[in-house]
Formats: structure tokens, sequence, C-alpha cells
């Protein structure tokens, strides 16, 4: 059966400044690039290209140019090009079609509709250059009230709690979805920040086991890499139930990704696909999470708070409530726009919903119970800047995951081919030759930088609102105005409009 | 105003306990800059209300005759076992509908319309009348609540639901007198020189976006607790929605509510120490904090975990009556002014130095205490605890 073949892209090389370096054959691991040596220059075939840019950022001359073509097609506000050519793989493929990263297609964000506020002249605003400017934010369960000693001196707390200088923490990204240097990347800087990084599903490497006080370890339904110590090396758990780019499903990490140091790691034989089941086969229901909660507790002595994560779903209020009383220490909900290493296009597209409506929801129905104290909320799923993380704050979470701008900042461009263990970039890769790309002191680099950047915009921003420490801001919706926004939107948000 | 009593009249009939009515995030609040004066005698000599009136007089500035008002302590001893309702009604209509409400819920030993004499500058004031009350033995709501939860429920109930009825106060042994107008205007009105009292608080406002109200202006009063606040609380929006949690709604338009509301909490109902609250209220920073010794680390810790969504954001300046003393608090970084001054068992509390000199030229000793460090002042106390020089 011959193959309809389009391209995405079209990549253009200016001839008269390539000097035959060859770097962008060596860096496109999807073979557009090659060598003509009777002609002695570089050819391209743009069919093979899937834009993720690694070859114009290398290229000495600056000579490459990557453009998106004119489809052509007859121009069709409902068969869209993406519809078509998506139909054409189907058909020859039959199989179910492949995605990476967060959801590309134009869902509304509501980040882009709400704004912050600033105080004038009834209010000073603080200068963080000049005052003091608190972030740091303290996860986990706590009682909703404190008694004094004979002293008036308070005990410390008896439930453990995590302590992080930014709201921000790493989302979780599994080793063997993302290579080694990226996971030691991002534990090198957890521990500089002072945050937390997450393991994702596939366990923790052994060299890792030393930023072990700055590591959420994660079980999920695979139970990839889950042992006692694996347990207890970290400073959390987290119970992965779903994910915001495929609630309602398992993942599937293919064999060959699996390597021997992820093999290892993941406790799998090398080569063989690792595939976790849909739902935890020990939780068929709620009381099932509890049980599960409570056993994980129980291997650590007490001693760790454990958090659970779920995608955000249409009844996402009920169930973090349900949550919060199995016993989870922290819920974080993953929104619709969540990143993931693979995930089938259909479902990352068109299931789930806004990280900014759950967490709304989520948040108001904690409050309405009276047990929002009982566990910290963290909000994840396509947040892209401080203004982002700070919004998240003011509708109740205690802090936000970020994963795809964690990668974005190692050189991710979010071309969305994870899933083909080819990642140009040397991320989503586990080959020799690509995951070398990546060096994990320059990946912790970035990453500090990252964070201390939004760090010093979050202090900016919330100066301005007359606020110097960000418990002033968490939950507090006062400090958010809708634009375009329905009344029921609004309703749901619990902000009112600009102008209001 | 109009918007919040017709929002009131919807919300009649919705059960006390629905904290949350939808649009719940839909509500006004008023902005205002402002001068606070407070003065308390550790002996329980009685100050006439011409200290505190004269106080105000000077510091006119500070408001704009949008609001002012005063907080007397110790001028009912008569019935000093009784809880002091003072309502403030729109109408006939509603006085009846205040009085009805309170003779459901309490016995009424004593009621009296609140004298006043006719003011010039003072116009449209609401009818006011107080009543001294018991709650009832045998109780239809709220029958598990001590005597306080129960007034605290009454108060809530009457503010948020019975329409065109304020409770301005509901202590024992206190009132508030405020209103719409100049602080001495106010005091005028209600006919201040004709009082004694052993604390006084006062307040002048400048409320900068909707026009004063009767029932939002300071000082706010719960129980004993009441509350003049220079400041705007940037952390109202959080603050609001914690007390939701523990039942308490915020219907008056103003961020002082929350603080009265806080202390209620933190003191009445968790048992905690003033000073504890005013740690909640203006904590140290974490750097501060992850610098002290292991005991008192691991005590401000575990407050500011626990109580993150109690923390008063942004500038402030408060002093709070309690029927038992008289505490002033700045924000952590105090961004409004307050000064405190002593002479024999007399100490004053104010916005600016020049009032304190004003009222007691003779003062021994002015200071101004530090950023989130409370000032209290006990009655009966040897001495103010006042070495935060």
């Amino acid at each position: 059966m011959p193959s309809f073949q389009f391209s995405d892209f079209f990549v253009e090389c200016d001839e008269a400044r390539c000097t035959r370096c060859r770097a962008c054959e060596r860096q496109c691991s999807y073979g557009v690039h090659a060598w003509d040596e009777a002609a002695r220059r570089m050819t391209r075939d743009s069919r093979l290209c899937v834009g993720c840019h690694r070859c114009a950022a290398l290229c000495p001359a600056h000579c490459l140019s990557i453009r998106r073509p004119d489809p052509g097609f007859r121009p069709n506000a409902l068969w869209t090009p993406e519809i078509l050519r998506a139909i054409g793989r189907q058909a020859e493929s039959g199989g179910v079609l492949l995605s990476g990263a967060g959801s590309p297609v134009p869902k509304p964000s509501y980040w882009d509709r709400l704004l912050l506020d600033a105080s004038q002249v009834t209010n000073p605003p603080m200068d963080p250059l000049r005052e003091p400017m608190e972030l740091r934010t303290v996860l986990g369960a706590r009682p909703d009230r404190l008694e004094a000693g004979p002293e008036g001196r308070i005990r410390s707390l008896d439930s453990p709690v995590l302590v992080s200088e930014y709201p921000i923490l790493f989302a979780a990204m599994s080793f063997g979805a993302i290579s080694y240097n990226i996971h030691e990347g991002m534990a090198r800087a957890a521990a500089e920040l002072g945050i937390y990084a997450n393991t994702g599903e596939g366990g923790l490497h052994p060299d890792l086991y030393a930023y072990g006080d700055r590591i959420i370890v994660q079980v999920a339904s695979g139970r990839f890499g889950v042992h006692r110590d694996y347990l207890r090396a970290g400073a959390a758990m987290e119970i992965k139930i779903g994910q915001g780019a495929k609630p309602g499903i398992g993942g599937h990490l293919p064999g060959a990704k699996i390597d021997a140091e992820v093999s290892r790691t993941r406790m799998i034989p090398e080569g063989s696909d690792a595939l976790s089941p849909a739902p935890h086969h020990d939780i068929y229901s709620i009381e099932d999470l509890l049980q599960l909660i409570r056993t994980l507790k129980e291997a650590t002595e007490d001693s760790k708070p454990v958090s659970v994560k779920v995608a955000a779903v249409h009844n996402i209020a009920a169930i973090v409530s349900g949550i919060v009383r199995a016993g989870a220490d922290m819920v974080v909900i993953d929104g619709f726009r969540g990143g993931t290493g693979a995930a089938p296009a259909m479902i990352r597209d068109n299931v789930g919903i806004p990280i900014e409506l759950a967490l709304a929801a989520a948040d108001n129905r904690l409050r309405e119970e009276g047990i929002r104290h009982r566990a910290s909320i963290v909000a994840s799923g396509g947040i892209r800047c401080s203004a982002d993380a700070l919004k998240a704050i003011a509708l109740g979470a205690d802090a936000v995951a970020i994963g795809s701008a964690a990668l974005i900042a190692c050189g991710c461009t979010l071309c969305g081919h994870c899933y083909t263990g080819k990642c140009p970039w040397g991320i989503a890769t586990n080959q020799p030759e690509l995951k070398k790309r990546q060096k994990p002191a320059e990946v912790a680099r970035r990453l500090v930088n990252l964070v201390r950047a939004w760090g010093h915009e979050m202090e900016e921003m919330l100066g301005g609102m007359g606020l110097n420490a960000i418990e002033g801001l968490r939950g507090n919706r006062d400090k958010l105005r809708g634009v375009g926004l329905s009344r029921l939107e609004l309703d749901i948000l619990g902000v009112k409009h600009a102008g209001l | 105003m109009h918007t919040e009593r017709s929002e009131k009249a919807a919300a009649c009939g919705t059960p006390l306990t629905s904290v949350w009515p939808s649009g719940h995030f839909d509500w006004q609040k008023d902005i205002s800059g402002c001068g606070v004066f407070g003065v308390i005698s550790r002996s329980r000599a009685l100050i006439p209300g011409t200290v505190p009136v004269e106080a105000m007089r000077l510091m006119r500035d500070r408001g704009n005759g949008l609001g002012g008002g005063f907080a007397a302590y110790g001028i009912y001893p008569e019935f000093a076992h009784l809880y002091a309702f003072h309502l403030m009604c729109d109408d006939e209509d509603a006085l009846e509908r205040g009085a009805r409400t309170l003779a459901e819920h309490f016995d009424i030993h004593h009621s009296e319309p609140v004298p006043t004499r006719k003011v010039a500058r003072v116009g449209d004031a609401p009818l006011l009348r107080r009543f001294f009350v018991k709650p009832k033995e045998v109780r239809t709501r709220w029958a598990f609540a001590s005597d306080d939860d129960y007034v605290v429920n009454a108060v809530m109930f009457i503010n948020a639901r019975v329409p065109g009825v304020f409770v301005a106060s509901s202590g024992k042994n206190m009132g508030a007198f405020k209103g719409v107008g100049y602080p001495e205007d106010m005091a005028e009105f209600y006919r201040l020189d004709e009082y004694k009292a052993y604390i006084w608080t006062a307040h002048n406002r400048f409320p900068t976006n909707t026009p004063g109200w009767w029932g939002g202006a300071h000082p706010f009063c719960l129980l004993d607790t009441g509350i003049v606040h220079n400041g705007e609380i940037s952390s109202y929006g959080i603050n609001r929605r914690y007390l939701a949690e523990h039942g308490y709604e915020c219907v008056l338009q103003t961020d002082t509510e929350v603080v009265a509301y806080l202390l209620d909490l933190l003191i009445r109902r968790h048992g905690l120490s003033r000073e504890i609250a005013a740690q909640v209220f203006a904590p140290p920073l974490w750097e501060e904090i992850d610098a002290m010794p292991r005991e008192r680390r691991e005590h401000f810790t575990a407050l500011r975990t626990v109580y993150g969504s109690a923390m008063l954001g942004g500038p402030f300046a408060i002093l709070v009556s309690d029927g038992r003393g008289l505490m002033g608090l700045n924000d952590r970084m105090k961004l409004r002014p307050l000064v405190v001054g002593e002479h024999g068992d007399t100490v004053y509390m104010s916005s600016e130095e020049s009032a304190i000199r004003r009222v007691c030229p003779d003062v021994t000793r002015v200071w101004t205490p530090r950023a989130g460090e409370p000032v209290m002042v006990d009655l009966d106390s040897p001495r103010p605890a006042a070495e935060t020089l």
C-alpha cells in the first residue's frame, strides 16, 4: 500500500552561507539532512522533519530555516489538514494516533482570561528590592487548630510536611521517558533551590538517592522501581492515579527506551515494553486508595507525607474531597494541557477539563467541607510562566508543578515526538549519542535560573499587590479579575469580572 | 449600601450554615485610610469621653467625614453581667424585626433608645436602640453552643439575615458608638461627653470607594472585642474565605471585620493568647525563624504552617480592646503609623503623637512600637508590657 506523505515543515538552507560542516546531519536523529558526496553539498528530506529546530539552533552558519508550509488543501473549517492527515495515517497503520507533549489544540486558557491586581495609593505596593518577600511554602496536612502549652509555647507539628522555598515543584516525569541526565539535573536543581523534583513512575536511579530529601517518589499502577528503600529514599511519596494528558488510561514506555540503566531502575527486563495499567490493580475504589495511602505510611513509619495525583476530570471536586478524606496529605491536580511522553492523541486532545476550573472547584469544595487544611493542593498541567503560577495560587493552589516548562528550559521545542525515543535535544531519549547532549550540571543551571527568574517575577507581582508573603495570596481570589468570561465561568472560578 | 441591602434581602431565609451562597465572591469591599486612637486606665479610673474626642478632633485630616466611631468599656456597670446589643435599624419595621429576633433568642432585661442629640452635620441616622440581654435557657437554635458562641451566632444571623438591622456591638459592659460623620460630630450626636470609661478606642475614617455607611464604621465589635484599624488588608480575600470555613460570614463591607472574627476564632474558640494571635497576624520572617533556637523555631513554624490563611497582609495599625486590656499592633513592615504614650497608669495609643500630647501634655514616655510587635496593656496590671523600645 503506497503511503501518502505530506511535509509538516520545509527545511531550507541558504546555500551561500552553508559551510558544509555537516553539523545538521549529525544533529538530526530523524535523517532529514544528508550529505551528497557527488555534489559536495547538503540535501534535505523535509518530509522527515518533526520541527524540533535542533539543526537550526546548532548550525554555526545560521543558514537553516524551518518553515511551516501552507498545506494547500482547499480550505475547510471542519476537515482541517490535521484531520485529513490523521485519517490518512490511521488508514495506513490501523493504529491509535500517538502524540507527545501537552495538547496543542486551541482549547480555552483561563490563565489568559484572568488578571492580577496591584496596589495604587490607598495601599502601598511593596518593593522586593527593599523589602523582604516570602515565597516559602509548606506542603502537607495540618491540624485545623493549635494548642499552646503551659508556657504559651506551641509544639512542633506531628504531621510530616514538605518545605519548599518556592511554590514551584518539578512535575513527575519518569526516568526512561526522559534521560538520566535530565533526571539528575532536576534533582540537583531541586536541591539547590530547596524545592522538590518528582521521580515520575519509573523509579529512582540509585545514583540519585543522594538527593532523596528533595525528591518525591512516585508509585504508579505499573509499580516500576518500587521497593522499600525507594519509598524510604524520598521526602514524600506520591500515588499516581491519573495524568492530565491521558486521564483514564495507563502508560506505555516502548521497549526501545528501556536500556540497561532504565531496566535496572524500573526492575524490568531490558528492551521490554513498560506498560502501566489504567487502574492500580489494588485500587478499584476510594477505600482501596485509603489502604494504599495507609500502607505507604506504614512502610515509612509515618515519617513522610503522601500525595495523590489525579487528572482533572468532570467530577474533580468530589474526587479530590474523597482523596483528602482517604488520608492524602497532598493532592496534585493535573489539567488537560499537561504534558506527556506518549499519549493517544484523541485522549490528550479530548479528555479532561482545564486546570483553572478544576482547581477552583476543588478548593471550594474542600473549604465548604471544612477539610481544606487536611491536604495541600498542587496544580499542574500547562503552567507556562510565573503569572500562571501566581494565578493558580490565588485560585487556591498551594503550589504548582512544572514539567513542560522545565523541559523547554533545557531546549525542548514541543515537537511532540517524545514517544519515538529519538529526541534530538537529548531529553526524551535514552540513546547514548543523543542523551549525552544534555549535561546534568547544565540542566541544573538552566532549571535553577528558570525558577529563580520566576521567583523574582512572583515577588514583584506579590509586592505590587501589597503582599510580602505568599500566604496572603493563596486562595485570595479578590486579587483576580476575569476578562471576557461568562457569568457561569466567573461563578465557578469565584472571581469578579474586570471593572467590578 | 443598596447592593448590600438587596443581597442581604435575597439571602434571607437561607440557612445560616450556608456560608457559601451563590456568587459569594461578588460583593463590595470598602477601601479606606484612617486615624486611630485608644486610651486605657490600668487602675480602671474612668476617663471622660472628651479625651478620645479631643484626640480625634486633632487628627481630623485622617478622615473625610464618611465614618467615625468610638468604643467604650465600663459604661454599663449596672448591666455588667448582660450582653449589651447596640442595634442600628433602617426604620421602625427593621427595629421591630430586630427586637423580635432578639426576643426569640434572649431574655431581654432592659432596652432603651441609645441617647442622641440632634447635630446638623449628622444626617440620616438609623434608629438606634440598645438591649441588655441574656441567652435563653431553652434554645430553639444553637442548643449546644456556649453563651458566647450563641451570641456570635445571633450576631451573624442578624447581620446576614435580618433585613435592615445591624448589630454594632454585643459585648458586656461596653458599647460601640459609630456612624457616618467626623468622629467629633458622632461624639456630639451620641452624647459621649456624658460617658466615662476605663478603655476607649476611636476611629476616623477616610473611605475612598464607597459612601460610608453607619454599620461599616469602626470600631468593629463582636462580643467584648472591638477593633479600630488603619490600613487595607491585602490578604482580605483569603482571610474571609478562611473565616467562612469556620462559620463566620463577612457582610459588613469592611476588611476590619476579618480582624475581629479572626481574633474571636483564635482567642476565644482556639484558646490561643493575644500574643499568639498577634504572632499569627504579623509573624516573624522565615529568615528570622530559621535563625531561632529550636523551640521558638518550632513554635513559629507551626503557627505559620497552620494559620497562614489568618496572616494579615499589607499595611495596618490596629487597636484591639477586649474588655481586659488594649493591644496595639503594626504590620510586619510598619507601613502605618502607631505611637504609644504613657502617663501614670494611663496608656495612650495613637496614629499621631500630637493627639496624645493634646490630651495629655505631661505624657512621660512616648515611643514607637516596632513592626509586628504587639503592645499590650492590661487592666489591673502593674506596668504596661511596653519594653519593645
